[in-house]
């Protein structure tokens, strides 16, 4: 398995990459390259040319801005989960990021690459979404900032335009008395998830938000008291997601990870209230 | 910088186990691949060719990275390690690679050297490392021999001599 050929920018600063997908449609930003490769690889992407972004400093930074933690397009897996008192700063991100593949990947995959790539059981995506977090795109006609809820479309589909670029990702960081807990359940640690979960809990609310079912994180507010009224509607909720059959498990299966799981990680998150 | 074009090999340059080395790639051809038969350092496998096996597992700036899933051109500039700079000198083995051979850690060999570079990076900066640890770490690399009982051992007898040296 060899990818095709292509051409290679190794890029310097922002508005060369801006150019060059503005120039070419079919151009593809690398990163980190741990999904892309493989894709390129088994050539399920052939793309005439790659914009490698690794070197273009400005992308580089984690920006505490606040509210938010601001991650550039060129933050490695490692590097955030490293980031000193990230377990504070962002309980859920400090939870979630070591089921991200393998420290292996997490060494050289980035951040952005992982919500670029918009697979529906990644861990970094469903932490977006679940924490209503943001993502900044830029090209040649300037830099907009899409809720992660509107930004994944479908199924390794996105609002980022071909001519624009994941400058970074938005995360609110950890807010006074929020609960947070994710959980995952796959073959093999490191493999994709075959239902990942998280939950915010929050007041009298908990939002919980699952990946692996649906072709997209879906999210939803829970406010039920009361173990029936909790399961009937996790049951509602796991039959909303239109789960399938594939090699990983059956739709069945599925549903069932979803209130196991679902239940688990709300209950853990409201814990954490206390 | 200048775009490199698909068809032609453009110069790769870096640091190779604590020495220069250069040869010429094309855009798409992968650091595992560059690694082999441009510069003749065989030592690294070649298995599932899109980073879910671990056996090409090689160290990038200090730390373990598949590298088939790094383009050579990626790599320009960087320092890499391979198992082939882990002995200290000729005819003697490192801690890790001697607890290997004490453990049986290996049978056809075809995954060790992937594994032995993971840890090598791992075991220098957690030498208290529990078994519980050293497993889920171990998880990003598929051995079909030796059901990772013996890996297992010898990475923690490594762990412990490794200790042992520190405190003298």
């Amino acid at each position: 398995m060899k990818p095709a050929q292509f051409d290679y920018l190794r890029a310097e600063t922002l508005s060369e990459v801006h150019k060059a997908l503005a120039a070419d449609p079919e151009a593809r930003v690398i990163a980190g390259g741990q999904t892309l490769v493989p894709m390129l690889s088994m050539r399920l992407a052939r793309p005439p040319l790659l914009i490698d972004i690794m070197r273009i400093a400005a992308l580089k930074k984690i920006e505490d801005k606040g509210k938010f933690l601001r991650v550039g397009a060129a933050v490695r897996q490692a590097e955030l989960l490293a980031l000193e008192g990230l377990a504070e700063k962002q309980p859920l991100l400090a939870a979630a990021l070591p089921w991200v593949g393998h420290a292996q990947t997490r060494n050289r995959g980035t951040v952005c690459g992982s919500v670029a790539h918009a697979d529906p059981s990644a861990e970094i995506p469903l932490t977006l979404v679940a924490l209503e977090g943001s993502v900044e795109v830029s090209g040649l006609r300037g830099t907009r900032r899409v809720p992660a809820a509107e930004f994944f479309t479908g199924l390794m589909t996105t609002a980022r335009k071909n001519e624009e670029m994941i400058e970074a990702v938005w995360f609110p960081v950890r807010k006074p008395n929020t609960g947070y807990a994710f959980f995952e359940y796959g073959r093999r640690h490191g493999d994709f998830a075959i239902v990942a979960a998280a939950a915010v809990a929050e007041g009298d609310k908990v939002r919980l938000t699952i990946g692996g079912v649906a072709d997209r994180p879906v999210a939803r507010d829970f406010r039920e008291r009361g173990k029936a009224a909790l399961d009937k509607a996790l049951n509602e909720f796991a039959w909303s997601l239109e789960a399938r059959d594939d090699q990983h498990g059956t739709a069945v299966y599925r549903r069932e990870l979803v209130r196991q799981i679902g239940a688990k990680v709300m209950e853990e998150a409201r814990s954490c209230l206390n | 910088m200048p775009q490199l074009n698909r068809n032609n090999r453009h110069k790769v340059r870096f640091e190779l186990n604590g020495r220069l080395a250069e040869g010429f790639a094309e855009p798409r051809t992968l650091l595992s691949d560059f690694l082999r038969h441009e510069l003749g350092a065989t030592g690294t496998h070649v298995g599932c060719e899109h980073g879910v096996c671990g056996a090409c597992t090689v160290q990038i700036d200090g730390v373990p990275a598949r590298s088939c899933l790094t383009l050579a051109v990626q790599a320009d500039g960087a320092s890499i390690r391979t198992v082939e700079g882990l002995a200290p000198e000729p005819g003697r083995l490192s801690i890790l690679q001697e607890a290997f051979r004490r453990h049986h850690a290996l049978q056809c060999g075809f995954c060790t050297a992937g594994i032995l570079m993971s840890l090598d990076a791992f075991l220098r900066e957690r030498k208290d490392v529990s078994e519980s640890e050293l497993r889920e770490f171990l998880g990003g690399h598929i051995c079909r021999c030796t059901g990772y009982g013996p890996i297992v051992a010898a990475a923690l007898d490594a762990a412990k001599k490794m200790q042992e040296q520190d405190n003298v």
